[in-house]
């Protein structure tokens, strides 16, 4: 369809060359045209105004993401102006009363000092923390979207690997900050994170001490986490953004099927100056979105909690969200799980909630892509994304994971929801530890079915259209509803699907009866591929809506075992 | 002069300065002693009163209690648990317990008026001392110090109680109630009594004076605005969790998926 540019705002398709600059452009050019002698940017500039985006809300959680690092960012700068990060002891003597007098790090002074004498500093503490939450959580949404349609395949793997240290990262960034006040809660976070230190097996001591330089808490684990805060880990964080970005540019957008969007072209609207207006607005609804959230609900109240002190401890300990399900880990891993011997202790009920989980869920997480390809056997490069209902299995993998995340989240939980809905909390660990397992497994197979009922359905409809709901009598007597025949558009992302059918398995042998050296993974290639793909509603041919609309009576034989029978008369669409 | 000084030397002189000694020494210690100073306000109770308290205790309380409060298999005995702990009890509307559960919960509104309740502290005190009802002076905690009892309050209570009070959970469904709006003369109780799972707080754990502390604090928190913003109930890190995921995400998504839908 349109593959070229109709005036300013209509979609284009990016396409190779792009037009000259206008004469107005070329008026600018001569201060441009200076910088362009000297650096040569001009061409990738060009290049980069005329990018195209595709249109759709999930492509903005990226952007939610990187706006929101943006204000993070920023806010952090302000902070470090005041936050003092020490663990030198002082006197509280600033004016919130409720801890008037109390002894305290000078962490946690500067703290309560940035909330409560600092003009606007609560108010930053608070868009800084409640910027971080939005981050995570939108890389992390982001992270759904690219995995649900697809978009991780041949070529952006690597931008799949990069986003998937990225939510490592920001979940790491938001843990460093989250300590650095030395609150009660802060302090609790940092002990957990030595005890998950500690259960690495005969060197978990070791490193716990190499870490805190002593015995915790110690005096060095503040500026240590300070300087991994504000210099170490942002600046891996933008490194990866924009190196994330620059794969973005150079492999293209990818975009939903639909009319005239094809594997070769992307369609949608050029970043000068459609996009870049709209993106540039985005930016200030994301920001507006912060700040009002945090004008209006407290984060993280610091002077609730008190300064830290090792003996203590408070009902409600939990670390923010996105550690949560690390939490949760622990919080549903059984005691019985340590075990001590030839004196040393090897605390499984601790490691495996932190020290295995983290890695292997990450690492699961960053292989996905590769693991597909293996099952598939696609080299292909993709530019259209999937329906989530076309790739089923996929689908119900990735909410199979997530139920088994969201148990983890909520067990991390376990005693607030014991206390709101008035349960025993050792019930409701119970129940947590059983659906961990069980609650994947359900989640896949609900997933799976449902998404195999929406193309059935789909099929139905591109074979006889929508129901109309008006009902014809025909001469005869006989009562039907009548279809209405879909539009082209809508019939597009209904059949445009590829469906792979599983994997043959060959004997394993040659010719002459020689095993094949991989005859043993390739049998594990086709069973996952049996996994994968034996579930499957092929897309309509265009030849099966042609036998359905012209041979009213043909088409309950094309669909074979595919579906139900029909009412008779039901297929009258299009007549 | 003389007869005195010569009864000075009688047998009898020894005991009965020992005897004068005693009460003077025990007189002062009743005076000094924390115990007695907390409850130097207490109100006086007479012989009726013990003996109206007795009928309302009859006529509600024995069948769990025992007719003599010497207590059954649906009831602990009461002897010796106090004033304060009937106070407590009956005051924040625990007792008469309506249903047996996990634990007794406070309850509105309270079956009986302050003359009666004292009437029952009273014949529960008849059965056996036991703390008796907190001195209004440290029990109001006015002119507490705040931020101490912030201390103090963090150290004993906050592990069941939560940082601010907002109440937590125990094992097998008991918990830690909030302690929010609470009279200071119940918090005193509470921790002198030590209801169910909650330990007894007693004067050389918590001294009167940090009693009153915690107790300031509890009502300075009462007071004292947020100055953050909403404060989600002060449930910690989760409440936050909820409230971004079930408002602030849906939101922002909600503002993405408008702009999405607005195509240039
Ligand atoms: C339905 C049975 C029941 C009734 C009626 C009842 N109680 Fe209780 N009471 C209990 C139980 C059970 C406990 C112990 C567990 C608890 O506190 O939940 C208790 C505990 C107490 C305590 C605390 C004892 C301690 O160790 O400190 C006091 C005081 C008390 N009751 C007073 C009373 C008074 C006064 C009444 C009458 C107004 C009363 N109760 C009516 C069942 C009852
Ligand atoms: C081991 C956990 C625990 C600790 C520590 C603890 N409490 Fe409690 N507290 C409880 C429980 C459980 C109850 C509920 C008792 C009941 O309902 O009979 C309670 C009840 C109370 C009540 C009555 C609330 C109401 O709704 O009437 C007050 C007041 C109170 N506690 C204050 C304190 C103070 C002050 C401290 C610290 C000095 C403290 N508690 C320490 C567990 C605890
Ligand atoms: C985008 C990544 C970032 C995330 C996810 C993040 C997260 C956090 C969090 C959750 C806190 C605890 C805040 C609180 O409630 O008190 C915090 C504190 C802090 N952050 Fe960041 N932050 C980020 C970037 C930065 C940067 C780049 C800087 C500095 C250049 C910075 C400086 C600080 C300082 C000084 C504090 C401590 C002050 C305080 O706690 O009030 N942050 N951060």
């Amino acid at each position: 369809m349109s593959t070229t540019a109709h005036g300013e705002s209509a979609p284009v398709a990016d396409r190779g060359p792009r037009p000259a600059p206008s004469p107005a452009a070329k008026k600018i050019g001569g201060v441009l045209g200076w910088f362009d002698d000297r650096t040569g940017l001009a061409k990738p500039v060009r290049y980069l105004m005329h990018k195209v985006f595709p249109d759709h809300w999930s492509f903005m959680l990226g952007e939610v993401a990187m706006y929101s690092m943006v204000v993070a960012l920023l806010t952090g700068v302000f902070l470090t102006l005041w936050f003092i990060p020490s663990a030198g002891h002082v006197e509280y003597t600033g004016s919130y009363i409720g801890l008037n007098g109390i002894h305290m790090s000078e962490a946690y002074k500067s703290t309560l000092d940035i909330s409560f004498d600092v003009k606007g500093g609560l108010l930053i503490r608070q868009i800084h923390h409640w910027s971080a939450n939005f981050f995570i959580a939108a890389v992390g949404l982001h992270a759904c979207r690219i995995f649900f349609t697809g978009a991780f395949r041949k070529p952006r793997e690597i931008n799949w690997v990069i986003g998937t240290i990225l939510l490592l990262l920001a979940c790491i960034e938001g843990f460093a900050g989250y300590s650095l006040p030395d609150d009660l809660l802060s302090g609790t976070g940092i002990r957990v994170m030595e005890g998950f230190v500690q259960s690495a097996p005969i060197i978990g001591s070791y490193l716990a001490y190499f870490i805190f330089d002593g015995a915790f808490p110690g005096e060095a684990i503040i500026p240590r986490l300070y300087i991994a805060h504000v210099l170490l880990v942002p600046a891996i964080l933008v490194g990866l953004v924009a190196a994330h970005l620059v794969l973005v540019v150079v492999t293209k957008h990818t975009q939903y099927p639909g009319p005239g969007r094809t594997n070769e072209n992307v369609v949608g609207f050029p970043v000068m100056p459609v996009y870049a207006a709209k993106a540039g607005g985005f930016f200030f609804i994301v920001f507006g979105i912060i700040a009002l959230t945090s004008a209006l609900v407290t984060i993280n109240p610091v002077w609730m909690y008190g300064p830290y002190d090792p003996s203590l401890v408070t009902a409600d300990s939990q670390p923010d969200w996105y550690m949560g399900f690390a939490d949760g880990a622990l919080r549903l891993l059984p005691g019985w799980l340590e075990f001590s011997a030839l004196g040393y202790t090897l605390s499984l009920n601790l490691a495996l909630g932190s020290i295995v989980l983290l890695p292997v869920a990450f690492g699961l997480m960053g292989a996905y892509p590769f693991l597909e390809a293996w099952v598939t056997g696609d080299k292909r490069e993709h530019h259209l994304l999937d329906r989530p209902r076309n790739t089923p299995t996929r689908t119900a993998i990735g909410m199979a994971a997530i139920t088994c995340y969201l148990v983890m989240f909520l067990a991390a939980g376990n005693d607030l929801m014991a206390i709101k809905m008035g349960l025993s909390i050792n019930d409701i660990t119970r129940v947590l530890q059983v659906l961990f397992f069980l609650g994947p497994i359900i989640a896949f197979i609900v997933t799976k079915r449902i998404c195999l009922s929406l193309q059935r359905q789909d099929r139905e409809l591109a074979l006889h259209g929508r129901e109309s709901g008006r009902i014809v009598a025909t001469p005869d007597g006989r009562f039907y509803e009548a279809h209405e025949p879909i539009d082209k558009y809508t019939m597009w992302n209904l059949v445009d699907y590829d469906a792979p059918k599983p994997l043959e398995l060959t004997s394993g042998e040659d010719a002459r009866g020689v095993k094949s050296p991989t005859a043993k993974s390739e049998k594990r290639r086709a069973a996952w591929s049996r996994f994968y793909f034996s579930d499957r509603i092929p897309p309509v041919t265009p030849g099966e809506v042609a036998a359905a609309h012209h041979d009213g009576h043909g088409h309950e034989a094309i669909e074979g075992g595919h579906r139900e029978a029909v009412g008779s008369g039901s297929h009258s669409a299009g007549h | 002069m003389k007869a005195l000084a010569a009864r000075r030397r009688h047998p009898a002189a020894l005991i009965a300065l020992l005897v004068v000694g005693l009460i003077t020494v025990g007189g002062l210690f009743a005076v000094l002693s924390p115990m007695q100073r907390a409850q130097a306000g207490a109100p006086q109770v007479s012989a009726q009163d013990v003996e109206a308290g007795k009928k309302l205790f009859l006529a509600n309380c024995a069948t769990c209690h025992g007719a003599n409060g010497q207590g059954t298999k649906t009831g602990p005995s009461l002897a010796g648990v106090g004033a304060a702990s009937v106070d407590f009890q009956v005051g924040t509307g625990r007792m008469p317990l309506a249903a047996p559960g996990v634990q007794a919960q406070r309850t509105e509104p309270v079956y009986f008026n302050q003359t009666q309740i004292d009437q029952m502290a009273a014949y529960v005190t008849s059965l056996g001392p036991g703390p008796g009802i907190p001195d209004e002076k440290y029990a109001s905690g006015q002119g507490g110090n705040i931020a101490r009892g912030g201390e103090i309050f963090r150290v004993n209570c906050a592990m069941c109680h939560n940082f601010a009070g907002s109440g937590g959970a125990l094992t097998r469904g008991k918990y830690a109630p909030p302690l929010k709006d609470i009279e200071g003369k119940h918090i005193y109780e509470a921790m002198v009594t030590g209801p169910q799972s909650m330990p007894v707080f007693n004067e050389t754990n918590l001294d009167p004076e940090a009693k009153r502390d915690v107790i300031a604090y509890l009502h300075f928190l009462d007071k004292n605005e947020n100055p953050g913003g909403h404060a989600l109930g002060n449930f910690g890190p989760v409440g936050d969790g909820f409230f971004f995921w079930l408002i602030a995400i849906p939101v922002m998504l909600g503002a993405a998926v408008w702009l999405g839908k607005k195509a240039a």
